[in-house]
Protein backbone atom coordinates (compact mmCIF):
# COMPACT_ATOMS: atom_id res chain seq x y z
CA UNK A 1 0.00 0.00 0.00
CA UNK A 2 1.57 3.24 -0.61
CA UNK A 3 0.09 6.38 0.50
CA UNK A 4 0.76 9.38 -2.06
CA UNK A 5 3.16 11.96 -0.65
CA UNK A 6 0.51 14.81 -0.05
CA UNK A 7 -1.67 14.63 3.06
CA UNK A 8 -3.11 18.09 1.58
CA UNK A 9 -6.42 17.39 2.77
CA UNK A 10 -8.96 15.66 5.12
CA UNK A 11 -11.14 13.06 3.51
CA UNK A 12 -14.35 13.45 4.80
CA UNK A 13 -16.92 10.94 3.94
CA UNK A 14 -20.84 10.68 4.27
CA UNK A 15 -22.23 7.49 4.75
CA UNK A 16 -25.33 6.14 2.94
CA UNK A 17 -27.60 3.04 3.82
CA UNK A 18 -29.56 1.50 0.85
CA UNK A 19 -31.34 -1.09 2.45
CA UNK A 20 -28.26 -3.29 3.89
CA UNK A 21 -28.58 -5.56 7.35
CA UNK A 22 -26.29 -2.90 9.27
CA UNK A 23 -23.26 -5.26 8.83
CA UNK A 24 -21.52 -2.69 7.01
CA UNK A 25 -22.99 -0.08 8.86
CA UNK A 26 -21.47 -1.07 12.47
CA UNK A 27 -18.49 -1.70 10.96
CA UNK A 28 -18.20 1.34 9.07
CA UNK A 29 -18.36 2.96 12.80
CA UNK A 30 -16.49 0.79 14.04
CA UNK A 31 -13.73 1.94 11.63
CA UNK A 32 -13.61 5.56 12.97
CA UNK A 33 -13.79 4.67 15.80
CA UNK A 34 -10.77 4.81 18.29
CA UNK A 35 -9.76 1.21 18.00
CA UNK A 36 -8.88 1.79 14.34
CA UNK A 37 -8.94 5.76 14.50
CA UNK A 38 -8.67 6.79 10.74
CA UNK A 39 -9.81 10.74 12.36
CA UNK A 40 -5.61 11.34 13.09
CA UNK A 41 -5.29 11.28 8.97
CA UNK A 42 -8.56 13.41 8.99
CA UNK A 43 -10.93 10.86 7.55
CA UNK A 44 -14.36 11.82 9.16
CA UNK A 45 -17.92 11.05 8.89
CA UNK A 46 -19.81 14.04 7.86
CA UNK A 47 -23.52 15.12 7.93
CA UNK A 48 -24.21 15.93 4.89
CA UNK A 49 -23.55 14.77 1.72
CA UNK A 50 -22.83 18.40 0.46
CA UNK A 51 -19.59 18.39 3.12
CA UNK A 52 -18.27 15.39 1.81
CA UNK A 53 -15.75 14.19 -0.93
CA UNK A 54 -16.68 10.73 -0.78
CA UNK A 55 -19.45 8.98 -0.52
CA UNK A 56 -19.82 5.51 0.79
CA UNK A 57 -22.54 3.25 -0.08
CA UNK A 58 -23.85 0.14 2.04
CA UNK A 59 -26.65 -2.15 0.97
CA UNK A 60 -28.46 -3.89 -2.19
CA UNK A 61 -30.47 -0.66 -3.31
CA UNK A 62 -33.63 -1.37 -2.86
CA UNK A 63 -36.23 0.21 -5.41
CA UNK A 64 -37.84 3.10 -2.87
CA UNK A 65 -33.98 4.14 -1.64
CA UNK A 66 -32.78 4.26 -5.62
CA UNK A 67 -33.83 7.81 -6.58
CA UNK A 68 -33.01 9.13 -2.93
CA UNK A 69 -29.64 7.65 -3.95
CA UNK A 70 -29.36 10.10 -7.16
CA UNK A 71 -30.02 12.80 -4.91
CA UNK A 72 -27.43 12.17 -2.36
CA UNK A 73 -24.74 11.46 -5.14
CA UNK A 74 -25.72 14.49 -6.88
CA UNK A 75 -25.59 16.53 -3.89
CA UNK A 76 -22.07 15.41 -3.30
CA UNK A 77 -19.70 18.32 -4.81
CA UNK A 78 -17.21 17.55 -7.06
CA UNK A 79 -14.55 15.67 -7.09
CA UNK A 80 -16.37 13.31 -5.98
CA UNK A 81 -15.78 9.69 -5.59
CA UNK A 82 -18.29 6.45 -4.30
CA UNK A 83 -17.28 3.39 -2.09
CA UNK A 84 -19.10 0.93 -2.10
CA UNK A 85 -18.83 -1.09 1.16
CA UNK A 86 -19.56 -4.57 0.92
CA UNK A 87 -21.03 -7.75 -1.25
CA UNK A 88 -24.83 -6.80 -1.17
CA UNK A 89 -23.98 -3.61 -3.07
CA UNK A 90 -21.53 -5.00 -5.48
CA UNK A 91 -23.73 -7.61 -6.62
CA UNK A 92 -26.91 -7.92 -4.62
CA UNK A 93 -24.43 -10.54 -2.41
CA UNK A 94 -27.22 -13.25 -0.51
CA UNK A 95 -30.21 -10.72 -1.89
CA UNK A 96 -29.05 -11.52 -5.70
CA UNK A 97 -32.69 -13.21 -6.40
CA UNK A 98 -34.65 -10.49 -4.33
CA UNK A 99 -37.92 -8.84 -6.77
CA UNK A 100 -37.34 -5.60 -4.59
CA UNK A 101 -33.90 -4.49 -5.78
CA UNK A 102 -32.62 -1.72 -8.24
CA UNK A 103 -29.18 -2.31 -7.52
CA UNK A 104 -26.28 -3.39 -7.40
CA UNK A 105 -25.27 0.13 -6.34
CA UNK A 106 -23.24 0.40 -9.90
CA UNK A 107 -26.34 0.48 -11.96
CA UNK A 108 -27.60 3.27 -10.29
CA UNK A 109 -24.62 5.33 -9.41
CA UNK A 110 -21.04 5.01 -10.66
CA UNK A 111 -18.80 3.64 -8.68
CA UNK A 112 -14.90 3.73 -7.99
CA UNK A 113 -13.92 1.64 -5.57
CA UNK A 114 -15.59 -1.58 -4.58
CA UNK A 115 -14.73 -3.10 -1.01
CA UNK A 116 -15.58 -6.59 -1.13
CA UNK A 117 -16.62 -8.81 2.21
CA UNK A 118 -19.93 -9.01 3.90
CA UNK A 119 -19.22 -7.41 5.80
CA UNK A 120 -15.63 -6.06 4.92
CA UNK A 121 -13.92 -5.99 7.97
CA UNK A 122 -12.31 -2.71 9.19
CA UNK A 123 -8.83 -3.07 7.97
CA UNK A 124 -10.35 -3.34 4.63
CA UNK A 125 -12.31 -0.34 4.55
CA UNK A 126 -9.42 1.41 5.46
CA UNK A 127 -7.55 0.06 2.59
CA UNK A 128 -10.59 1.51 0.37
CA UNK A 129 -10.68 4.66 1.79
CA UNK A 130 -6.64 4.77 0.69
CA UNK A 131 -7.25 3.74 -2.29
CA UNK A 132 -9.93 6.30 -2.67
CA UNK A 133 -7.87 8.66 -1.33
CA UNK A 134 -4.91 8.07 -4.31
CA UNK A 135 -7.86 8.34 -6.80
CA UNK A 136 -9.15 11.45 -5.49
CA UNK A 137 -5.52 13.13 -5.51
CA UNK A 138 -4.73 12.15 -8.89
CA UNK A 139 -8.45 13.55 -10.16
CA UNK A 140 -7.28 16.66 -8.61
CA UNK A 141 -3.63 16.61 -10.22
CA UNK A 142 -5.40 16.42 -13.65
CA UNK A 143 -7.95 18.94 -12.79
CA UNK B 1 -44.73 40.77 17.48
CA UNK B 2 -47.90 39.55 18.39
CA UNK B 3 -48.61 38.92 15.04
CA UNK B 4 -45.58 37.42 14.78
CA UNK B 5 -46.47 34.80 17.61
CA UNK B 6 -49.64 33.46 16.49
CA UNK B 7 -48.09 32.88 13.14
CA UNK B 8 -45.17 30.97 14.36
CA UNK B 9 -47.61 29.13 16.75
CA UNK B 10 -49.44 27.34 14.19
CA UNK B 11 -48.58 24.00 13.86
CA UNK B 12 -46.15 23.08 10.84
CA UNK B 13 -44.33 20.12 9.23
CA UNK B 14 -41.24 19.19 9.91
CA UNK B 15 -39.99 15.81 7.69
CA UNK B 16 -36.59 14.12 8.70
CA UNK B 17 -35.40 10.95 6.71
CA UNK B 18 -35.15 8.87 5.02
CA UNK B 19 -31.33 10.06 5.21
CA UNK B 20 -30.71 11.67 7.82
CA UNK B 21 -27.49 12.28 10.01
CA UNK B 22 -29.67 11.53 12.90
CA UNK B 23 -30.69 8.24 11.70
CA UNK B 24 -28.54 5.51 11.47
CA UNK B 25 -30.91 3.41 8.89
CA UNK B 26 -33.32 4.87 6.21
CA UNK B 27 -37.08 5.98 7.73
CA UNK B 28 -39.27 8.56 7.13
CA UNK B 29 -40.74 10.74 9.92
CA UNK B 30 -42.88 13.79 10.30
CA UNK B 31 -43.54 15.73 12.51
CA UNK B 32 -46.55 18.49 13.02
CA UNK B 33 -45.04 20.84 15.28
CA UNK B 34 -46.41 23.70 17.26
CA UNK B 35 -43.31 26.11 18.17
CA UNK B 36 -40.25 23.48 19.75
CA UNK B 37 -43.01 20.81 20.48
CA UNK B 38 -44.15 17.71 18.66
CA UNK B 39 -47.82 17.45 18.81
CA UNK B 40 -48.13 14.29 16.84
CA UNK B 41 -45.97 12.23 14.67
CA UNK B 42 -45.98 9.92 12.08
CA UNK B 43 -43.42 7.64 10.53
CA UNK B 44 -42.94 5.38 7.16
CA UNK B 45 -40.73 2.66 7.12
CA UNK B 46 -40.08 0.30 4.32
CA UNK B 47 -37.25 1.20 2.91
CA UNK B 48 -35.10 -1.11 3.70
CA UNK B 49 -37.26 -4.20 2.51
CA UNK B 50 -35.47 -6.76 0.47
CA UNK B 51 -37.73 -9.49 0.67
CA UNK B 52 -35.96 -11.48 2.93
CA UNK B 53 -38.38 -14.23 3.44
CA UNK B 54 -39.81 -14.31 0.06
CA UNK B 55 -36.47 -15.16 -1.60
CA UNK B 56 -35.80 -17.72 1.69
CA UNK B 57 -39.02 -19.81 0.68
CA UNK B 58 -36.72 -20.52 -2.48
CA UNK B 59 -33.62 -22.23 -0.43
CA UNK B 60 -33.03 -24.71 1.73
CA UNK B 61 -33.21 -24.39 5.53
CA UNK B 62 -29.44 -24.80 5.49
CA UNK B 63 -29.17 -21.99 2.99
CA UNK B 64 -31.70 -19.76 4.54
CA UNK B 65 -29.23 -19.94 7.93
CA UNK B 66 -27.52 -17.57 6.01
CA UNK B 67 -30.18 -15.17 5.02
CA UNK B 68 -31.13 -15.04 8.12
CA UNK B 69 -27.78 -13.59 9.67
CA UNK B 70 -28.41 -10.86 7.04
CA UNK B 71 -31.30 -9.91 8.08
CA UNK B 72 -29.76 -8.05 10.69
CA UNK B 73 -26.29 -7.65 10.82
CA UNK B 74 -25.96 -6.67 14.64
CA UNK B 75 -28.83 -9.75 15.71
CA UNK B 76 -26.45 -12.02 14.10
CA UNK B 77 -27.45 -15.17 16.28
CA UNK B 78 -30.96 -13.93 17.44
CA UNK B 79 -32.26 -14.63 13.66
CA UNK B 80 -30.34 -17.91 12.67
CA UNK B 81 -31.13 -19.16 16.22
CA UNK B 82 -35.34 -18.73 15.93
CA UNK B 83 -34.90 -19.82 12.51
CA UNK B 84 -33.02 -23.00 13.76
CA UNK B 85 -35.35 -23.91 16.39
CA UNK B 86 -38.10 -23.24 14.25
CA UNK B 87 -36.78 -26.24 12.05
CA UNK B 88 -35.73 -28.23 14.97
CA UNK B 89 -38.84 -28.71 16.11
CA UNK B 90 -40.53 -29.43 12.82
CA UNK B 91 -37.80 -32.19 11.90
CA UNK B 92 -37.92 -32.86 15.74
CA UNK B 93 -34.22 -32.60 16.09
CA UNK B 94 -32.80 -32.91 19.18
CA UNK B 95 -29.93 -30.01 19.65
CA UNK B 96 -26.47 -31.63 22.16
CA UNK B 97 -26.51 -30.35 25.21
CA UNK B 98 -23.14 -28.62 24.62
CA UNK B 99 -24.52 -27.04 21.30
CA UNK B 100 -27.13 -25.30 23.47
CA UNK B 101 -24.93 -23.61 25.98
CA UNK B 102 -22.51 -22.45 22.94
CA UNK B 103 -25.38 -20.85 21.58
CA UNK B 104 -26.47 -19.44 24.60
CA UNK B 105 -22.49 -17.74 25.52
CA UNK B 106 -22.67 -16.33 21.94
CA UNK B 107 -25.87 -15.22 22.66
CA UNK B 108 -25.12 -12.99 25.29
CA UNK B 109 -21.67 -11.85 24.27
CA UNK B 110 -24.17 -10.48 21.23
CA UNK B 111 -26.56 -8.89 23.69
CA UNK B 112 -23.18 -7.29 25.40
CA UNK B 113 -21.87 -5.93 22.15
CA UNK B 114 -25.26 -5.22 20.98
CA UNK B 115 -25.97 -3.42 24.36
CA UNK B 116 -22.73 -1.61 24.25
CA UNK B 117 -23.16 -0.28 20.47
CA UNK B 118 -26.63 1.13 22.21
CA UNK B 119 -24.80 3.17 24.56
CA UNK B 120 -22.62 4.25 21.94
CA UNK B 121 -25.26 5.32 19.80
CA UNK B 122 -27.67 7.02 22.89
CA UNK B 123 -24.01 8.57 23.72
CA UNK B 124 -23.82 10.44 20.29
CA UNK B 125 -27.36 11.10 19.81
CA UNK B 126 -27.56 12.70 23.35
CA UNK B 127 -24.49 15.04 21.50
CA UNK B 128 -21.58 13.38 23.63
CA UNK B 129 -19.47 11.94 21.23
CA UNK B 130 -16.47 11.42 23.02
CA UNK B 131 -18.69 8.89 25.35
CA UNK B 132 -19.48 6.80 21.88
CA UNK B 133 -15.65 6.54 21.17
CA UNK B 134 -14.95 5.29 24.43
CA UNK B 135 -17.79 2.43 24.55
CA UNK B 136 -17.09 1.68 21.10
CA UNK B 137 -13.64 0.88 21.76
CA UNK B 138 -14.28 -1.47 24.82
CA UNK B 139 -16.68 -2.83 22.65
CA UNK B 140 -13.90 -3.78 19.97
CA UNK B 141 -13.55 -6.04 23.33
CA UNK B 142 -16.34 -8.05 22.93
CA UNK B 143 -16.17 -8.06 19.14
CA UNK B 144 -12.62 -9.72 19.12
CA UNK B 145 -13.50 -12.58 21.16
CA UNK B 146 -16.47 -13.22 18.95
CA UNK B 147 -14.60 -13.14 16.26
CA UNK B 148 -11.71 -15.72 17.52
CA UNK B 149 -15.41 -17.96 18.51
CA UNK B 150 -17.34 -18.06 15.40
CA UNK B 151 -14.71 -16.72 12.78
CA UNK B 152 -16.29 -13.87 11.89
CA UNK B 153 -16.90 -10.26 13.30
CA UNK B 154 -20.46 -9.76 12.75
CA UNK B 155 -22.85 -12.18 10.69
CA UNK B 156 -21.11 -14.97 12.44
CA UNK B 157 -22.51 -18.05 10.50
CA UNK B 158 -22.23 -20.18 13.32
CA UNK B 159 -25.52 -21.44 14.11
CA UNK B 160 -26.60 -24.23 12.13
CA UNK B 161 -29.75 -26.51 12.16
CA UNK B 162 -28.86 -29.09 14.81
CA UNK B 163 -26.38 -27.34 16.17
CA UNK B 164 -23.48 -24.99 15.89
CA UNK B 165 -20.40 -25.32 13.34
CA UNK B 166 -17.67 -24.27 15.89
CA UNK B 167 -16.72 -26.43 19.09
CA UNK B 168 -15.31 -24.06 21.83
CA UNK B 169 -11.59 -24.62 22.73
CA UNK B 170 -10.26 -24.61 26.53
CA UNK B 171 -8.19 -22.43 25.10
CA UNK B 172 -10.95 -20.55 23.74
CA UNK B 173 -12.79 -20.56 27.47
CA UNK B 174 -9.77 -18.76 29.22
CA UNK B 175 -10.21 -16.15 26.55
CA UNK B 176 -13.73 -15.92 27.33
CA UNK B 177 -13.06 -15.64 30.96
CA UNK B 178 -10.58 -12.77 30.35
CA UNK B 179 -12.84 -10.73 28.20
CA UNK B 180 -15.40 -11.48 31.72
CA UNK B 181 -12.84 -9.87 33.76
CA UNK B 182 -12.47 -7.37 31.81
CA UNK B 183 -15.83 -5.94 31.74
CA UNK B 184 -16.30 -6.91 35.00
CA UNK B 185 -14.04 -4.25 35.96
CA UNK B 186 -15.63 -1.49 33.55
CA UNK B 187 -19.09 -2.21 34.86
CA UNK B 188 -19.29 0.54 37.70
CA UNK B 189 -17.17 2.64 35.80
CA UNK B 190 -19.83 2.58 32.69
CA UNK B 191 -22.83 3.06 35.27
CA UNK B 192 -20.70 5.94 36.77
CA UNK B 193 -20.38 7.80 33.47
CA UNK B 194 -23.82 7.09 32.33
CA UNK B 195 -26.09 7.32 35.03
CA UNK B 196 -23.90 9.87 37.00
CA UNK B 197 -23.75 12.38 34.49
CA UNK B 198 -25.86 15.18 35.32
CA UNK B 199 -26.17 15.90 31.91
CA UNK B 200 -27.71 12.47 30.76
CA UNK B 201 -29.78 12.49 33.71
CA UNK B 202 -31.30 16.18 32.37
CA UNK B 203 -31.70 15.12 29.17
CA UNK B 204 -33.27 11.44 29.84
CA UNK B 205 -35.11 11.70 33.16
CA UNK B 206 -39.06 12.44 32.23
CA UNK B 207 -38.31 11.99 28.14
CA UNK B 208 -40.01 9.75 26.01
CA UNK B 209 -42.55 8.61 28.43
CA UNK B 210 -43.74 5.30 28.22
CA UNK B 211 -46.39 4.28 30.62
CA UNK B 212 -46.75 0.68 31.70
CA UNK B 213 -50.53 0.56 30.68
CA UNK B 214 -48.76 1.99 26.91
CA UNK B 215 -46.04 -0.01 26.70
CA UNK B 216 -49.10 -3.30 27.49
CA UNK B 217 -51.09 -1.52 24.78
CA UNK B 218 -49.02 -0.99 22.33
CA UNK B 219 -47.43 -4.73 22.64
CA UNK B 220 -43.87 -2.98 23.35
CA UNK B 221 -41.33 -5.96 24.26
CA UNK B 222 -37.87 -6.33 25.49
CA UNK B 223 -36.21 -3.39 27.12
CA UNK B 224 -38.09 -0.88 26.24
CA UNK B 225 -41.06 -2.73 27.81
CA UNK B 226 -38.82 -3.74 30.96
CA UNK B 227 -37.78 0.02 31.30
CA UNK B 228 -41.87 0.73 31.62
CA UNK B 229 -41.86 -1.79 34.23
CA UNK B 230 -43.31 -4.94 32.38
CA UNK B 231 -41.67 -7.60 33.68
CA UNK B 232 -41.16 -9.74 30.62
CA UNK B 233 -38.31 -11.78 29.13
CA UNK B 234 -38.47 -14.79 26.68
CA UNK B 235 -35.07 -16.41 28.32
CA UNK B 236 -37.26 -16.09 32.08
CA UNK B 237 -40.83 -17.06 30.87
CA UNK B 238 -40.12 -19.96 27.53
CA UNK B 239 -36.44 -20.66 28.48
CA UNK B 240 -34.80 -22.01 25.20
CA UNK B 241 -31.09 -23.02 24.80
CA UNK B 242 -29.54 -23.55 27.74
CA UNK B 243 -31.53 -20.63 29.35
CA UNK B 244 -33.63 -23.06 31.56
CA UNK B 245 -30.88 -24.82 33.57
CA UNK B 246 -29.32 -21.21 34.41
CA UNK B 247 -30.32 -18.27 36.66
CA UNK B 248 -32.08 -15.58 34.43
CA UNK B 249 -34.72 -13.14 35.78
CA UNK B 250 -36.28 -9.59 33.91
CA UNK B 251 -34.42 -6.73 34.32
CA UNK B 252 -36.32 -4.28 35.71
CA UNK B 253 -34.88 -0.29 36.35
CA UNK B 254 -34.14 -0.88 40.35
CA UNK B 255 -35.58 0.85 43.38
CA UNK B 256 -32.21 2.71 43.86
CA UNK B 257 -33.08 4.78 40.80
CA UNK B 258 -36.62 5.75 41.65
CA UNK B 259 -38.32 2.28 39.76
CA UNK B 260 -39.78 1.98 36.66
CA UNK B 261 -40.84 4.95 35.18
CA UNK B 262 -40.58 4.33 31.45
CA UNK B 263 -38.43 7.35 30.20
CA UNK B 264 -35.73 7.28 28.60
CA UNK B 265 -33.05 7.02 31.40
CA UNK B 266 -34.89 4.03 32.43
CA UNK B 267 -33.72 2.21 29.17
CA UNK B 268 -30.47 3.18 29.39
CA UNK B 269 -30.30 1.54 33.39
CA UNK B 270 -31.89 -1.47 31.76
CA UNK B 271 -29.11 -1.78 29.34
CA UNK B 272 -26.40 -1.42 31.51
CA UNK B 273 -27.76 -3.91 34.04
CA UNK B 274 -28.24 -6.46 31.27
CA UNK B 275 -24.89 -6.25 29.81
CA UNK B 276 -23.78 -7.21 33.83
CA UNK B 277 -26.23 -9.95 33.49
CA UNK B 278 -24.95 -11.40 30.62
CA UNK B 279 -21.73 -11.37 32.39
CA UNK B 280 -22.93 -13.57 34.65
CA UNK B 281 -24.87 -15.78 32.37
CA UNK B 282 -21.94 -16.28 30.43
CA UNK B 283 -20.40 -17.55 33.94
CA UNK B 284 -22.61 -19.96 34.48
CA UNK B 285 -22.66 -21.38 31.19
CA UNK B 286 -18.76 -22.18 31.58
CA UNK B 287 -19.18 -23.05 34.68
CA UNK B 288 -21.34 -25.93 34.06
CA UNK B 289 -20.55 -26.41 30.05
CA UNK B 290 -21.15 -30.31 29.81
CA UNK B 291 -18.76 -32.44 26.98
CA UNK B 292 -20.01 -33.80 23.99
CA UNK B 293 -21.25 -33.40 20.27
CA UNK B 294 -21.94 -29.79 19.10
CA UNK B 295 -24.30 -31.23 15.76
CA UNK B 296 -26.75 -32.87 15.85
CA UNK B 297 -26.03 -34.50 11.63
CA UNK B 298 -22.26 -33.50 10.79
CA UNK B 299 -23.08 -35.23 6.88
CA UNK B 300 -25.10 -32.15 5.18
CA UNK B 301 -26.33 -34.09 2.45
CA UNK B 302 -28.40 -36.12 5.47
CA UNK B 303 -29.25 -33.35 6.57
CA UNK B 304 -30.59 -32.04 4.00
CA UNK B 305 -32.51 -34.75 3.23
CA UNK B 306 -33.86 -35.12 6.56
CA UNK B 307 -35.38 -31.80 6.63
CA UNK B 308 -36.81 -32.55 2.96
CA UNK B 309 -38.97 -35.00 4.54
CA UNK B 310 -40.05 -32.85 7.54
CA UNK B 311 -43.90 -31.71 8.15
CA UNK B 312 -46.06 -29.72 10.36
CA UNK B 313 -45.45 -26.03 11.33
CA UNK B 314 -43.55 -23.75 14.18
CA UNK B 315 -42.17 -21.28 15.93
CA UNK B 316 -39.11 -20.37 17.47
CA UNK B 317 -38.88 -17.75 19.61
CA UNK B 318 -35.94 -15.80 21.50
CA UNK B 319 -35.04 -12.65 23.29
CA UNK B 320 -33.08 -10.43 21.07
CA UNK B 321 -31.28 -7.83 22.42
CA UNK B 322 -34.23 -5.78 21.61
CA UNK B 323 -36.84 -7.89 22.35
CA UNK B 324 -38.69 -10.83 21.57
CA UNK B 325 -37.81 -11.95 18.21
CA UNK B 326 -39.73 -15.06 16.44
CA UNK B 327 -39.63 -17.01 13.15
CA UNK B 328 -42.67 -19.02 11.93
CA UNK B 329 -41.51 -21.96 9.64
CA UNK B 330 -44.18 -24.18 7.95
CA UNK B 331 -42.42 -27.06 6.25
CA UNK B 332 -44.54 -29.66 3.53
CA UNK B 333 -42.18 -31.65 2.31
CA UNK B 334 -39.89 -29.65 -0.20
CA UNK B 335 -36.43 -28.30 0.14
CA UNK B 336 -37.76 -24.81 0.94
CA UNK B 337 -40.26 -24.00 3.65
CA UNK B 338 -44.07 -23.70 2.01
CA UNK B 339 -44.22 -20.29 4.31
CA UNK B 340 -41.53 -18.32 6.13
CA UNK B 341 -42.41 -15.41 8.53
CA UNK B 342 -39.93 -12.97 10.62
CA UNK B 343 -41.65 -10.83 13.37
CA UNK B 344 -38.49 -8.47 14.67
CA UNK B 345 -38.34 -7.29 17.97
CA UNK B 346 -38.43 -3.73 16.29
CA UNK B 347 -41.58 -3.95 14.83
CA UNK B 348 -43.69 -4.34 17.87
CA UNK B 349 -41.89 -1.41 19.59
CA UNK B 350 -41.92 0.65 16.72
CA UNK B 351 -45.31 2.14 17.76
CA UNK B 352 -43.96 3.15 21.09
CA UNK B 353 -42.75 6.23 19.42
CA UNK B 354 -46.36 7.52 19.15
CA UNK B 355 -46.61 8.28 23.05
CA UNK B 356 -42.87 8.61 23.70
CA UNK B 357 -42.60 11.69 20.95
CA UNK B 358 -45.77 13.76 21.41
CA UNK B 359 -45.19 16.54 23.71
CA UNK B 360 -41.75 16.13 23.18
CA UNK B 361 -38.81 19.17 21.73
CA UNK B 362 -37.38 18.33 18.66
CA UNK B 363 -34.24 18.18 19.75
CA UNK B 364 -34.98 15.48 22.22
CA UNK B 365 -36.84 13.31 19.04
CA UNK B 366 -32.78 11.55 18.03
CA UNK B 367 -32.18 10.38 21.43
CA UNK B 368 -36.23 9.24 21.86
CA UNK B 369 -36.05 7.46 18.65
CA UNK B 370 -33.18 6.15 19.42
CA UNK B 371 -33.83 4.85 22.93
CA UNK B 372 -36.04 1.93 21.87
CA UNK B 373 -32.69 0.45 19.78
CA UNK B 374 -34.49 0.75 16.55
CA UNK B 375 -33.49 -1.98 13.72
CA UNK B 376 -35.14 -1.05 10.55
CA UNK B 377 -33.29 -3.74 8.47
CA UNK B 378 -35.15 -6.69 10.63
CA UNK B 379 -38.40 -4.93 10.61
CA UNK B 380 -39.14 -3.64 7.29
CA UNK B 381 -40.94 -6.60 6.20
CA UNK B 382 -44.12 -4.45 5.90
CA UNK B 383 -43.50 -2.87 2.52
CA UNK B 384 -46.99 -3.64 -0.02
CA UNK B 385 -46.85 -3.48 -3.52
CA UNK B 386 -50.30 -2.90 -4.90
CA UNK B 387 -50.83 -1.81 -8.50
CA UNK B 388 -47.26 -1.86 -9.24
CA UNK B 389 -46.32 1.06 -6.68
CA UNK B 390 -44.82 0.59 -3.14
CA UNK B 391 -47.55 1.43 -0.79
CA UNK B 392 -46.65 1.66 3.06
CA UNK B 393 -48.99 0.40 5.70
CA UNK B 394 -50.54 3.22 7.78
CA UNK B 395 -49.32 3.39 11.70
CA UNK B 396 -53.35 2.16 12.47
CA UNK B 397 -53.37 -1.05 9.61
CA UNK B 398 -49.71 -1.30 11.53
CA UNK B 399 -51.30 -1.35 14.86
CA UNK B 400 -53.45 -3.56 14.27
CA UNK B 401 -51.22 -6.44 12.38
CA UNK B 402 -49.27 -6.26 14.80
CA UNK B 403 -52.29 -6.99 18.20
CA UNK B 404 -53.96 -9.37 15.56
CA UNK B 405 -50.19 -11.17 14.78
CA UNK B 406 -49.65 -11.61 18.41
CA UNK B 407 -52.93 -13.07 19.12
CA UNK B 408 -52.54 -14.90 16.30
CA UNK B 409 -48.88 -16.19 18.06
CA UNK B 410 -50.04 -16.30 21.72
CA UNK B 411 -53.16 -18.67 20.11
CA UNK B 412 -50.54 -21.17 18.77
S1 LIG C 1 -22.53 -6.84 2.43
FE1 LIG C 1 -23.28 -8.32 3.89
S2 LIG C 1 -22.95 -7.35 5.87
FE2 LIG C 1 -22.82 -5.74 4.35
S3 LIG C 1 -24.88 -4.89 4.27
FE3 LIG C 1 -24.72 -6.46 2.66
S4 LIG C 1 -25.50 -8.32 3.61
FE4 LIG C 1 -25.03 -6.88 5.26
Amino acid sequence: MKLTKSFNRSLWVFHLNTGSCNGCEIEIVATITPHYDPERFGIKLVGSPKHADVLLVTGPVTKMMAPKVRRVYEQVPDPKLVMCIGSCGQSGGVFYDSYNLDGPIDQVIPVDVYVPGCPPRPEAIIYGVVKAWEKLERLEAAQ
Amino acid sequence: MNGDTTKKSTPYTVPIGPVHPALKEPVMFNFLMEGEVVKSVDFAPGNVHRGIEWMGMRRNPVQIVHLTDRICGICGIVHSLSFARAVEQIAEIEVPPRADYIRTILHELERMQSHLLWAGVAAHELGFDSLLFLTWRVREQSMDLIENLTGNRVNYGIVQIGGVRRDISNDQILLIEQGLAYYRGLLDQMKTVFLDDSTIRMRCRGHGLLSYRDAQLLCAIGPTARASGLAMDVRHDYPYCAYGDLDVQPVLPPQEFGGPQGDVYDRIIVRLLEIAQSIDIIQQCLDSMPAGEVLWEKKLPKLLSILKKAHGEAIGRVEAPRGECMHYVRMDGNDAPATWKVKASTYSNLMSWIPMLKGEQLADVPIIVASIDPCMSCTDRVTIIRNGSADDLTKEDLTQLSREKTRRFSRC
